[in-house]
């Protein structure tokens, strides 16, 4: 999964139509079970880029970039995977006892600036990834108020058909991350789950977690949860009632590599809490 | 996930056993599960697992019930839905396993009788212990009913039992005379 990492999040995002979505809109993928027993179950999952949690009311998510990694390591396809006007289905089959992480992942440069009119311009275009070794060509040397940022985005949600295992829970060490110390398919309402954040595998210090219980079409308030994570990187929730939760993640820091001068990264996923 | 020949479950036996003074050791544990009727549109019977927990939630496991006559082994696709024993010790386990799985059983009291000294309730140490009983039906309900209980079991406390309000009816635990087996 490591080695493809850029080109397929490069395609992965572009395809979504997800990269600049994502300041006002949600992307998840949503399994139809996280806990599976019997013979080679197969899940069902919708993904969708949407207003209202796990209420596809905007825009599929283009799943072409969407990887599966097997509890063995291997890399999985999607099995049936159509795009509808609001949201992508596909399937999946577990062949293989252990966890699997689903998602997608993308990292890139981008830059905001004005050019000599005045005008705002960036690069990659609305919609579009970058490929940072266009930089120097696509953004003028004398480009007024330049800011660069290193951004990368993870969507991502786990199955686990038998017993849980955790090869696919470490992490790659790119972007912003979140390594599970409470196993992501063992959260039950009324206990505490711990969790880890990762930026470019360092301890992501400070960052800013919202969960939101799905269901959110159904109530008045949000009933976020915040959490911010410390100086390892880690957090933890008491989940309050069972049920699909969204989590976003945000970070944000100097430490980017040149060009860049601001470091940015954000994390999705979707968990199954179960009645206790 | 590789599976063993469905062996018929020996340890259910219908009881009436006498009560006699020996160590809890040399005797049976016996569980009785009253398992409701149901006036419900669609039926099906429950699958149910029991299984005995220390206080670290380590479990040792007495039973699952489940559909095991399904073609393709399908009924194993909905052990899962017994979601607490699926957590404590299910999920690891390669079903059917001999002695501890059998077929679902429909209403009335069924009574399981599991030789202590021949089990791995051998092994247990002395301590507090809950013995747990999860039902979970088909287009059903869920429910999980515990009796809290010292180990080794004490004949004067016996018997010791708690009732479920829609899944389960009574649970019942005492001790039963191996000799009867």
């Amino acid at each position: 999964m490591k080695k493809n990492f850029t080109s397929v999040l490069v395609a992965g995002l572009m395809a979504a139509g997800v990269a600049m979505q994502a300041e006002a809109h949600r992307a998840w993928i949503l399994p139809s079970s996280t806990v599976l027993s019997g013979d080679d179950p197969y899940v069902t999952f919708d993904a969708a880029v949407s207003n209202t949690i796990f209420f596809p009311d905007h825009v599929a998510m283009g799943v072409d970039a969407v990887t599966v990694a097997a509890p063995n390591g291997k890399t999985l396809s999607l099995e049936n995977a159509s795009r509808g006007k609001y949201r992508s289905t596909f399937d999946l089959q577990l062949t293989e006892e252990g966890t699997y992480k689903v998602g997608l992942a993308s990292s890139g440069l981008r830059a905001f600036w004005k050019d000599a009119e005045g005008k705002r311009k960036m690069w990659p275009r609305r919609g579009q990834q970058a490929n940072d070794a266009e930089f120097e060509t696509a953004v003028p040397k004398d480009a007024k108020d330049l800011r660069v940022t290193q951004s990368s985005r993870r969507v991502e949600t786990f199955v686990t058909a038998g017993a849980p295992t955790s090869d696919v829970l470490k992490p790659e060490g790119v972007g912003l991350e979140l390594v599970p110390v409470t196993h992501p398919n063992d959260l039950y309402a009324g206990e505490a789950a711990s969790f880890k954040l990762l930026i470019d595998g360092e301890p992501a210090k400070g960052a800013e977690v919202v969960l939101i219980p799905g269901g959110t079409r159904y109530r008045d308030s949000q009933n976020e949860i915040s959490a911010q994570a410390d100086a390892e990187g880690k957090f933890s929730v008491t989940w309050p009632s069972a049920g699909q939760y969204f989590m976003e993640a945000e970070y944000e820091d100097g430490k980017a590599r040149a060009p860049a001068t601001v470091r940015r990264g954000s994390y999705s996923a979707t968990f199954e809490v179960l009645p206790l | 996930m590789e599976k063993t020949l469905l062996k018929r479950f020996a340890g259910i036996v219908a009881t009436g056993a006498l009560f006699l003074t020996m160590s809890a050791e040399a005797r049976n544990l016996q569980v009785s599960i009253e398992i409701p009727r149901l006036n419900v549109a669609e039926y099906h019977k429950p699958y149910v697992a029991v299984w005995l927990e220390d206080e670290s939630r380590s479990a040792t496991q007495i039973a699952v019930w489940y559909d095991v006559g399904m073609r393709n082994n399908e009924g194993e696709k909905w052990l899962k839905d017994l979601r607490q024993w699926w957590r404590r010790g299910g999920r690891a386990l390669d079903v059917p396993v001999d002695g501890i799985t059998s077929a679902t059983y429909g209403p009335g009291e069924h009574t399981l009788e599991v030789s202590i000294a021949g089990s791995d309730l051998a092994k247990l140490a002395p301590g507090k212990y809950r013995l747990r009983v999860e039902a979970a039906r088909e287009v059903g309900g869920r429910e999980l009913v515990e009796i809290p209980l010292t180990w080794p079991l004490e004949e004067s406390e016996l018997p010791l039992s708690a009732a479920g309000n829609e899944e389960l009816g009574r649970v019942r635990i005492a001790l039963a005379s191996a000799s009867d087996n």
